[in-house]
């Protein structure tokens, strides 16, 4: 990353008319009447430019970020680990990227073999054997899991469990998806030490809990200790356990989610799995369910007959939650690198997510101060509380990290630690990386009581300074307009 | 590492794990190299058939488009693809000028005011912005046509459980009358190809104070009015269709735009134009008041993904494209539609649905079951349309792109005759 002018000039301000970049071929059939005059369109504006100004405008453009391509990316709860080349090759391949959704199911048999297969792994993996691939996101795989949970209780005629307890640690998705479902949602606290407050849950405890929403480990990076007493709690007055699978690079190989009375989860295959983000997506939010639930799952499920591959809507499906089959792009990428790394591979991974987390925890704490003194699993969260002090935030640090080409962590979450710097490093950094990040920390801290205006001004290394986010606020400019200069 | 952390063993990290969970027995198969997983994988690629082979027919929601050299290029850069949600304005200008340039293109495209950053797919923007009617008439009743994709309506459907809204099949003018109608869904084309009357739609919206949504296939609008010169509030639209390939179903991208009024009821992420505090240009996610992260149960949806590197590629299709390109490729996909529809129609036993106002889709009645025709047609290497049947009794839905050429198409017609005589 190095600082020099660039033009933003948008494409409709470079367009020029008449320059085309495409040809369309000819027609070959005979010339049909056109629709009445009525329903044509009179013009439609959009940039005319050469092939070479295009590839060198969005080239150009990918400069301006980081990826993790090119930089550490230790974003808390993000998992933003290395994404295998290979995976995105394969997912490639003529056989898997031209094949239309709705296509006889016997022209496709290698495309759901894939998505069976994955089931089956997802299922291993979490404990919980029933898998549905439809959702497309972990915010979806979430409002399947809670519409799950709904038609579980109504099919025991239990219409009145109409409360989620969420606790106040928990990412936003989880009460608004918990919303949509239709439910209240109760927060149930975290005590000093990250750990659900069990003598608040208890109280809360009544017969009209339809569904615990638990992270596992939880936002804080932390390991809930009273998880067994905390699903048996619910269980008894007859309520569901959902586990949000975002952090379940914590967990791969080492405990299942279904050995912990778990009920229902959903796992982001983006963070996980590997599968790249994007810029913001696609990503997948696979359902993973108990045996008893998997009737209600989301269509469609892949199974397998004598042979013959097929998708099918499980018998009670609460429906259809996507257009098609789900994010089959991103099932290949996860199908792929479990392939790669099997059982040991992926315990390895969690291994090494939790150990490089430590050591970043370890080497730091002397500087910054921790949300707590435990030892953490695969994120670390600490505070820029002392550093407040000097009157520099958690927004000034992680602004002066991206002059030192390192992504910030995740900040100001979880909402109930003052000043978070949620701090994820996964297994593919190498220690010299860490070794590097935790050198630019220590100095950061230095400079912290050194200079802090230097901090508060920054970044000054990246294509743009701090961004007016109140003017973008007031004054929405959402889309381009002519003569805007 | 181990003695930095100050234990003796890794496990003593995992101590608030339950020891009797610990190190579960799990089945997975072996660990594949490189090389073998590429061969895993191209041995399961081949037992799908795909166009290299085969010519298409198929349409229904996902489409055979040629993909742009360009699109591929930019899409598969590193920078773009590994990156995440531009939380960090400073460290992301690209992903976030992109997406501004996505939500341009897009509002040109559709003749809306806005556009958000992007969707899932095309059946969860359009149960999006059914809900988003609701929260703004205040009312519950979702009207749609009989036309609709039943794929769009069983998505809405699992959208809306649990939240009082129901669905209303319309049906007949007394059907617009309904005091409790939010909006009325309208696909542009519809399901079966159709160029529907949009504009009266939105009109009898208007008269009703409900908001008319507006489903589009977007590679249409190269060729026909937008919906926002017709009177849409909302339009949605399934992105697929403009570069991005068609993956046995995902991923796609969302289209979702409106009228600049309902700017504050827009689900999703947004990118607004900004200026850094040298006053230059620069791009950021806005409104976010509105989403999870900050509204939590009280946000206008739990959506968090904008699909943005689909995004991206539209945007780079529509670039490419340019004007000229879009209207030729609509034109071009009516113009072999409408001569597959001429001579299918002019075969013994078959007939094509009277409805000459189609885009690129058309029902034919076929005179037996369209699954034995569509199986008597995979021996000749096409797949063939989608079986309708019992929604139109022995009816298929045909789909032609720019892509069918004309050989293909004459000898998909050749095919259909022998299929009915074999």
């Amino acid at each position: 990353m190095y600082k020099k002018t660039i033009d933003r000039t948008l494409l409709m301000d470079r367009s020029i008319n008449g320059r085309i970049s495409f040809e369309v071929p000819i027609s070959d059939v005979p010339n049909q009447k056109l629709p009445e005059e009525k329903h044509l369109r009179s013009q439609l504006p959009l940039p005319e430019l050469s092939q070479l100004e295009i590839i060198r405008y969005f080239s150009t453009l990918s400069q301006l970020n980081f990826s993790i391509d090119t930089n550490f990316y230790p974003l808390g709860s993000c998992t933003m680990k290395y994404n295998p080349k290979i995976n995105d090759e394969l997912a490639s391949l003529n056989g898997f990227q031209n094949l239309h959704p709705l296509q006889p199911p016997k022209t496709a048999q290698g495309a759901i073999k894939i998505l069976k297969f994955l089931q089956e792994y997802l299922g291993e993996i979490s404990g919980l054997p029933g898998v549905s691939l439809a959702p497309l996101a972990g915010a979806q795989g979430e409002y399947s899991g809670l519409l799950i949970a709904k038609k579980y209780h109504e099919r025991n005629g239990d219409f009145s469990r109409n409360i989620a307890i969420i606790p106040d640690s928990a990412h936003g998705t989880n009460p608004a998806s918990a919303a949509m479902a239709g439910f209240n949602v109760v927060t149930v606290k975290s005590d000093s030490s990250g750990n659900i407050d069990v003598k608040d849950l208890k109280n809360l405890a009544t017969d009209k809990i339809a569904v615990l929403m638990l992270t596992i480990p939880s936002t804080l990076g932390l390991f809930e200790p009273n998880i067994l007493e905390i699903t048996d709690t619910i269980h008894e007055t007859g309520g569901l356990i959902y586990a949000d699978g975002a952090n379940l690079n914590a967990l791969l190989g080492l405990v299942k989610f279904g050995d912990l009375g778990v009920d229902i989860c959903h796992s982001n295959l983006h963070k996980t799995f590997s599968t790249p983000h994007g810029g913001g997506g696609p990503g997948a939010g696979p359902v993973m369910v108990t045996k008893q639930l998997a009737k209600y799952l989301p269509s469609p499920v892949a199974s397998e007959n004598k042979g013959t591959f097929e998708l099918f809507t499980p018998e009670d499906s609460l429906g259809k939650i996507s257009g098609f089959h789900g994010s089959f792009g991103v099932a290949i990428r996860a199908y792929a690198y479990i392939r790669s790394l099997g059982l040991q591979g992926l315990r390895s991974v969690s291994e090494n997510a939790i150990i490089n987390a430590n050591y970043i925890q370890s080497e730091l704490k002397e500087h910054y101060d921790l949300f707590s003194e435990r030892h953490c699993m695969h994120e670390t969260v600490l505070s820029a509380k002392k550093q407040k002090g000097n009157g520099v935030s958690g927004l000034d640090i992680a602004k002066r990290l991206l002059d030192y080409g390192i992504h910030a962590p995740t900040m100001y979450f979880p909402l109930i630690v003052e000043e978070a710097l949620m701090i994820e490093p996964t297994e593919t950094e190498s220690k010299e990386t860490l070794d590097e990040f935790i050198k630019v920390m220590k100095q950061i801290d230095k400079e912290v009581s050194e200079d802090p205006e230097l901090l508060k001004s920054s970044p000054h290394f990246l294509p743009v300074t701090r961004l007016d986010e109140a003017k973008a606020a007031r004054q929405p400019y959402l889309r381009w307009q002519p003569n805007n200069h | 590492m181990l003695k930095t952390i100050g234990v003796r063993s890794f496990n003593d990290l995992l101590s608030d794990i339950p020891e009797q969970r610990l190190y579960p027995d799990i089945s997975l198969a072996n660990p594949l190299s490189e090389s073998e997983l590429f061969n895993n994988l191209v041995t399961l690629s081949k037992e799908n058939i795909g166009p290299e082979d085969y010519s298409y027919f198929l349409g229904a929601g996902a489409y055979r488009h040629y993909i742009p050299s360009t699109v591929k290029t930019i899409a598969s850069r590193g920078e773009f693809l590994t990156a995440y949600t531009p939380y960090q304005p400073e460290a992301a200008q690209g992903t976030l000028q992109v997406g501004f340039e996505f939500q341009s293109m897009i509002c040109q495209l559709t003749g809306m005011d806005l556009t958000n950053a992007g969707m899932y797919d095309g059946p969860t923007a359009f149960a999006e912005a059914c809900l988003m009617a609701s929260r703004i008439t205040k009312k519950n009743t979702i009207g749609l046509l009989p036309s609709t994709d039943p794929r769009i309506v069983a998505v809405l459907q699992s959208y809306i459980k649990n939240k009082n809204l129901k669905i209303l099949t319309i049906r007949s003018k007394e059907d617009y009358k309904q005091k409790d109608l939010a909006c009325i869904g309208v696909q542009y084309p519809d399901f079966f190809g159709s160029i529907s009357d949009v504009k009266s739609i939105s009109d009898i919206c208007k008269s009703i104070d409900a908001l008319s949504v507006v489903h589009v296939n977007p590679i249409s609008l190269g060729l026909l009015k937008p919906p926002g010169e017709l009177g849409a509030d909302i339009v949605t639209a399934e992105g697929q269709p403009l570069g991005i390939p068609m993956s046995f179903g995902g991923p796609y991208v969302g289209l979702f735009s409106c009228s600049k009024k309902y700017m504050r009821q827009m689900p999703g992420r947004i990118i607004g134009q900004t200026t850094d505090t040298n006053g230059n240009v620069a791009y950021t996610l806005t409104l976010q008041t509105r989403e999870q992260h900050i509204r939590r149960e009280r946000a206008t949806s739990n959506i968090c993904t904008s699909t943005q590197l689909m995004a991206l590629m539209v945007s780079v299709y529509l670039a490419t494209l340019g004007p000229e390109g879009m209207k030729r490729t609509a034109t071009l996909c009516y113009q072999k539609a409408h001569y597959a529809a001429d001579r299918i129609n002019n075969l013994k036993g078959f007939e094509v649905e009277k409805q000459l106002n189609f885009f690129n889709e058309f029902i034919i009645k076929c005179p037996t079951d369209p699954d034995h025709i569509n199986d008597a047609l995979l021996t000749n290497k096409i797949i063939g349309g989608l079986n309708l049947h019992p929604m139109v009794e022995n009816g298929m839905l045909v789909c032609c792109t720019e892509l069918n050429t004309k050989e293909n198409i004459d000898s998909f017609v050749t095919s259909l005759e022998k299929a009915t005589i074999g």
